[in-house]
């Protein structure tokens, strides 16, 4: 049996945690480290960081945030956000991050993924997708794939971009709803249930969670082998232990910690 | 001295981290001089098993390995460095493992998901002192695409598709499946337990 993960994320910039209704309109949810570890001794599965800020200025400054993160972190940690080489992705895993999570570059630059995979091994690369729905010719739903944090429409197919980046040495899927992000409305179930039948790797939901019962619904009408959240948990409207305990009621598998 | 082997692949850093975190003095070990030196020594492992193995011999660490092992330094193998206690394995035909337990290391198989990425509870079979202080059901988390066969020498087991081997123990030599650098508290206590031998 397989426990279904719960991923606090961490959005930094210049070293400090912040979260984006939409991407926009940024809050101070505190230092990364520390948080870092209260998530770990909450009970939190895995921990994902990006870095938002995407400007090659502060290089120095993320290597040194996720260093700090990794350094009492004894989860695994994946860290995203403007890895474009497999130089920027061995650096991350130097300074401790177990998988790196990769976006644009992936779409803009064919040969990545095979490299990194080939490098590092599929279980280090992660591909970020973010999937905006839109209707197809057959009035059925579909959702496109956008790069540079949601402000480009690349017109390819999610689905379809989900089984080639697969194919090019992708160990895992974080997949965001660029609908349902920021709105707490919910993740997108039927995005996430639909990628994860065209993949035969894990399916991170990413986008809309607000309340314990879309975490259950994505686990089990999503198909989601683990949900990401920020705000939800930053903000403490729920702890990640009330969360477990709740998922555990509903019949989801969880890994709730004799000692926690 | 507590010795993590670092054999050019793995991740030996987290391992020392996880390590050095419980209050070992590991350091990290590359050389057969520094492998006699040190009391204990951990085997990380990530990757091929036939990589590993060839590793291993091109940096003369195979014969002080196992003048180490029988000695009866403590030991401790990590996901692949379970693996290589085996006599052989399905990923790399025609290389032999340590030889130290019996049979081969296999594929998994079944209609899940492979590898086996995640947390998953271990189901104790005999106590162990590298499982002082942990419970049956506990969940700790596992990145491997093959298994060990299941021997008088196994512990613990976990399931996934089929029953593998979690946690061996022969005497002195002690290995685990899961990675417990990354396995939270429950991981942290395979450290100072080792750290106790």
């Amino acid at each position: 049996m397989l426990a279904k993960r719960i991923i606090p994320c961490l959005d930094c910039k210049d070293g400090r945690v912040v979260k984006g209704v939409q991407f926009v309109d940024l809050r101070d949810a505190g230092n990364p480290a520390e948080l870092a570890e209260a998530y770990d001794r909450e009970g939190a599965d895995e921990l994902v960081v990006l870095d938002i800020s995407a400007s090659r200025e502060g290089r120095s400054t993320w290597m040194d945030t996720v260093y700090r993160v990794a350094r009492n972190l004894f989860i695994p940690l994946t860290v995203g956000g403007g890895v474009k080489s497999a130089d920027d992705a061995r650096r991350l895993l130097e300074v401790g991050a177990d998988k790196v999570a990769v976006n644009t570059a992936a779409v803009e630059n064919p040969g990545l993924l095979e490299e990194l995979a080939a490098r590092f091994g599929r279980q280090a690369i992660v591909i970020a997708i973010d999937a905006r729905r839109t209707v197809g010719l057959d009035a059925d739903p579909r959702w496109t794939v956008l790069t540079y944090g949601g402000s480009r429409e690349t017109g390819l197919d999610a689905l379809e971009w989900a089984r080639q980046a697969e194919s090019s040495g992708a160990g895992e899927i974080l997949l965001t709803s660029m609908d349902a992000d920021g709105t707490q409305d919910g993740f997108d179930c039927e995005l996430t249930c639909k990628v994860s039948q065209a993949v035969r790797i894990p399916v991170i939901a990413s986008g809309g969670a607000g309340k314990p019962e879309d975490f259950a619904r994505v686990f089990l009408r999503g198909a989601a082998d683990a949900a990401l959240a920020a705000s939800i948990f930053h903000f403490r409207q729920h702890t990640i232990r009330s969360l477990k305990s709740y998922l555990k009621s509903q019949g989801v598998p969880v890994r709730i910690d004799a000692a926690g | 001295m507590i010795g993590v082997i670092s054999y050019g692949a793995g991740n030996t850093g987290s391992v020392l981290k996880a390590a050095n975190h419980v209050g070992m003095s590991a350091r990290r070990v590359e050389t057969a001089g520094e492998l006699e030196a040190a009391e204990k020594i951990i085997l990380p492992g990530q990757g091929h098993f036939g990589a590993m193995m060839q590793l291993l011999a091109a940096r003369n660490l195979i014969g002080p390995l196992r003048a180490a092992l029988d000695a009866g330094k403590p030991f401790l193998g990590i996901c692949l460095g379970l693996q290589v206690l085996y006599d052989r394995s399905d990923e790399a035909p025609g290389i032999d493992g340590l030889r130290i337990l019996p049979g081969s290391v296999r594929k998994l198989e079944g209609a899940y998901k492979i590898p086996h990425v995640g947390w998953s509870p271990l189901e104790i079979r005999r106590e162990t002192a590298i499982l002082d202080h942990i419970a049956g059901g506990s969940y700790v988390y596992y990145c491997h695409s093959y298994c060990g066969s299941v021997t008088a020498e196994t512990c613990a087991v976990t399931r996934y598709g089929v029953e593998f081997p979690a946690v061996v123990e022969t005497g002195n030599i002690h290995a685990v499946q899961f990675h417990p650098e990354k396995s939270g508290r429950v991981g942290l206590r395979i450290f100072e337990n080792f750290m106790r031998m």
